[in-house]
């Protein structure tokens, strides 16, 4: 009898070669079945045959594999304890089944939650999502039940369900896990949402640098569209803008002007798309919807920690020795997601710096790795955990270039619309460089922009640069319209708080001799 | 000229049709022309300006032509921890490939990573970012 083997066909395990390993397994005289990733991806690509787990294979390792005698087995994956610590709601199916089989789908609980809508009616369906406590997974932690009510109980002949796939935050890949590994989880909580608020088309707007995703969503949006109806999802593509992620200017992307902010209000929940009611979410938010109604609201919110309630689908990435996708209830803290579950650093080095939340998330010292998990913790230290990512730095980090590529990725991906933002990075690059170049450091690798005519060399002390700089931080986070020019402030000053010496500034415990 | 027409044809009456119409164009022809701006423009009851303004805003989308390979290199802070920064600087000078930058591939615990084509590469060192540009040239 044949041998079958299941290797994923996520993007991460096609980039590390799982299609020469499959052919290789085929041409073996397996049969070869591709499935969604269990997301351990220092293990990538990763085979299963029989509960099994053999990674990360190359083709040449085949043979030894199917002989029995291969030094790459794990042993019995769901035991593995990366995945036997996880609590999985959302991603219960990957690595399980294969992400376009309708009939996998079904059979693993799929449409459950659509049928469990239908039956209690739209106004329990939102009483569901509001019991579950779940929170905009996209980062403003926003309550999803709050929202939809806005929208359902607004009067309008057309009202939108628009799912934000444009997650450009560095580290953050669960959206992608989800739309490659199991879309029609993502559809199904889109076709509840829409149930529930009265909208009859949805949009889900993909990031272009997404082409694995969106030809999955594409083709699952095509193979569902009977169940889902009369509900109609088409799937957009962005053109590479990072503020599109912002969901105002993802809807002005979306009727096809220039990816500016909106002012708010109104909000999108009253005028929205083409000046409509219209729910936007996040992918990790409506994917979490179906659970939610197979299960109830309550059995979600009974884990968490805090006002955070549920499940979080945390994203190890960076310099980490074990990275990949770990889902568990809120709570769980910083230190054990970096050292305990990630494994320390990849290059076998100290940790200096953990980045939570994207490029607009704080930097994080080992000092800050007793912070539980959750939405006021990381505020109450002057962080957010934006969309969960977590992006680890060994001890050759250079801070100062860090916050320097903060402020010049605001200043490239500025939609303009506001001043703060707009001007604020550009002047917040050039007074980087002014401190860095006072401050050179050994390791510097970071590109420099050519000194600018009004960057006179002597005219301010490095300290009344430093005050500047915070100065000119404080006037983006509370003068700018969106999270873009907001939210930039925090990777840079948490930066400077925790490593001054990084920008030649004395460390805090010798300035206070 | 026809084939912006029957490009603009197939996405008349979709909401929103100006990103679709120009990720076409831009597939079609390399670069969005000037020909295609105005051809677009009148279709949509929209002015010259106005499309020029999309098509200046978004990365995607290139008023002027480039037929050179494209490799799109992560240089977002997940590959920066992973040194990318030093990776980028082993790159040989060369006009043959167009090296861009994109921020964030979503291969992020594997880099650094880079994307030719719809094909994704991870777990990139000097010698197979090199045969890749090399396999490009």
């Amino acid at each position: 009898m044949t041998v079958t083997v299941r290797i994923s066909d996520d993007a991460l395990a096609l980039a590390c070669g799982a299609d020469e390993v499959a052919a290789a397994f085929a041409k073996a005289g397996c049969t070869v079945e591709r499935v969604s990733s269990w997301g351990m991806h220092w293990l990538e690509p990763l085979a299963e045959i029989d509960g099994a787990g053999y990674g990360p294979l190359t083709a040449d390792d085949v043979p030894a594999v199917l002989a029995g005698t291969s030094p790459l087995g794990i042993g019995p994956i769901a035991e593995h304890p990366f995945i036997a610590r996880q609590q999985r709601f959302t991603f219960a199916r990957a690595g399980k089944t294969r992400p376009l089989n309708l009939g996998d789908y079904a059979a693993s609980g799929g449409w459950a939650g659509l049928r469990k809508a239908h039956d209690i009616g739209a106004e329990a369906t939102i009483a569901e999502v509001t019991a579950s406590g779940l929170r905009g997974r996209g980062g403003a932690g926003f309550p999803a039940g709050i929202k939809w009510t806005t929208v359902a109980k607004a009067k309008a002949a057309q009202k939108y369900v628009v799912c934000n796939a444009d997650e450009g935050d560095s580290a953050t890949f669960a959206d992608r896990m989800v739309m490659e590994g199991d879309p029609f989880m993502l559809i199904e909580g889109m076709a509840i949402a829409a149930y529930a608020v009265g909208a009859t088309r949805g949009y889900v707007y993909i990031r272009s640098e997404y082409p694995h995703a969106i030809a999955k969503m594409e083709a699952a949006v095509r193979a569902c569209a009977h169940i889902i109806a009369p509900f109609v999802l088409e799937v957009r593509t962005g053109a590479g803008a990072y503020v599109c992620g912002e969901e105002t200017s993802l809807l002005n992307s979306l009727e096809g002007k220039r990816g500016e902010v909106r002012a708010k209000p109104p909000l999108p929940a009253l005028e929205g798309l083409f000046g409509k009611p219209t729910v936007v979410n996040n992918v990790l938010t409506l994917a979490a919807v179906p659970w939610i109604l197979a299960h109830g609201g309550t059995a979600y919110a009974a884990v968490g920690f805090g006002r955070s309630k549920g499940t979080m689908p945390i994203q190890l990435a960076g310099n980490v020795k074990h990275g990949g996708l770990f889902e568990v209830g809120f709570g769980i803290t910083l230190g054990e997601l970096v050292n305990e579950i990630g494994g320390g650093t990849a290059s076998g080095r100290p940790v200096r710096a953990v980045q939570v939340g994207g490029p607009l998330g704080a930097y994080h010292p080992p000092s800050d790795f007793h912070l539980p998990f959750d939405y006021e913790s990381f505020a109450a230290a002057d962080g957010l955990i934006g969309h969960a990512g977590l992006t680890v730095f060994d001890d050759t980090a250079d801070m100062s270039a860090q916050a320097r590529f903060a402020m010049e990725f605001c200043a490239a991906e500025s939609c303009g619309k506001c001043t703060p933002c707009r001007i604020g990075s550009t002047r917040g690059v050039e007074l980087i460089d002014r401190i860095r170049a006072r401050a050179p450091r050994a390791a510097d690798a970071v590109e420099r922009l050519p000194q600018t005519h009004n960057a006179r060399k002597g005219a301010r002390t490095l300290a009344e640069e430093i005050t500047l700089l915070e100065d000119l931080c404080e006037t983006m986070k509370f003068g700018s319209l969106c999270a873009l020019g907001g939210f930039t402030p925090y990777p840079v000053l948490s930066a400077l708080r925790h490593w001054p010496e990084d920008f030649g500034a004395a460390l805090p415990a010798e300035a206070a001799e | 000229m026809e084939r912006f027409a029957e490009i603009i044809a197939a996405h008349a009456g979709r909401e929103g049709a100006l990103l679709p119409i120009l990720h076409d164009v831009q597939a079609a022809f390399g670069h969005v022309p000037e020909e295609a701006e105005r051809a677009i423009a009148a279709a949509l009851n929209l002015s010259r300006a106005e499309v020029h303004g999309v098509v200046s805003f978004y990365h995607d989308f290139h008023a002027e032509a480039d037929a050179r390979p494209v490799l799109k290199l992560c240089r977002a802070e997940a590959c920066q921890a992973r040194g990318v920064d030093a990776l980028a600087a082993t790159l040989p000078e060369q006009n043959r490939v167009k090296v861009e930058t994109v921020y964030c591939l979503g291969l992020c615990s594997v880099g650094p990573n880079a994307m030719v084509g719809g094909k994704v590469h991870a777990r990139l060192d000097g010698a197979k970012l090199a045969a890749l540009v090399e396999s490009l040239a």
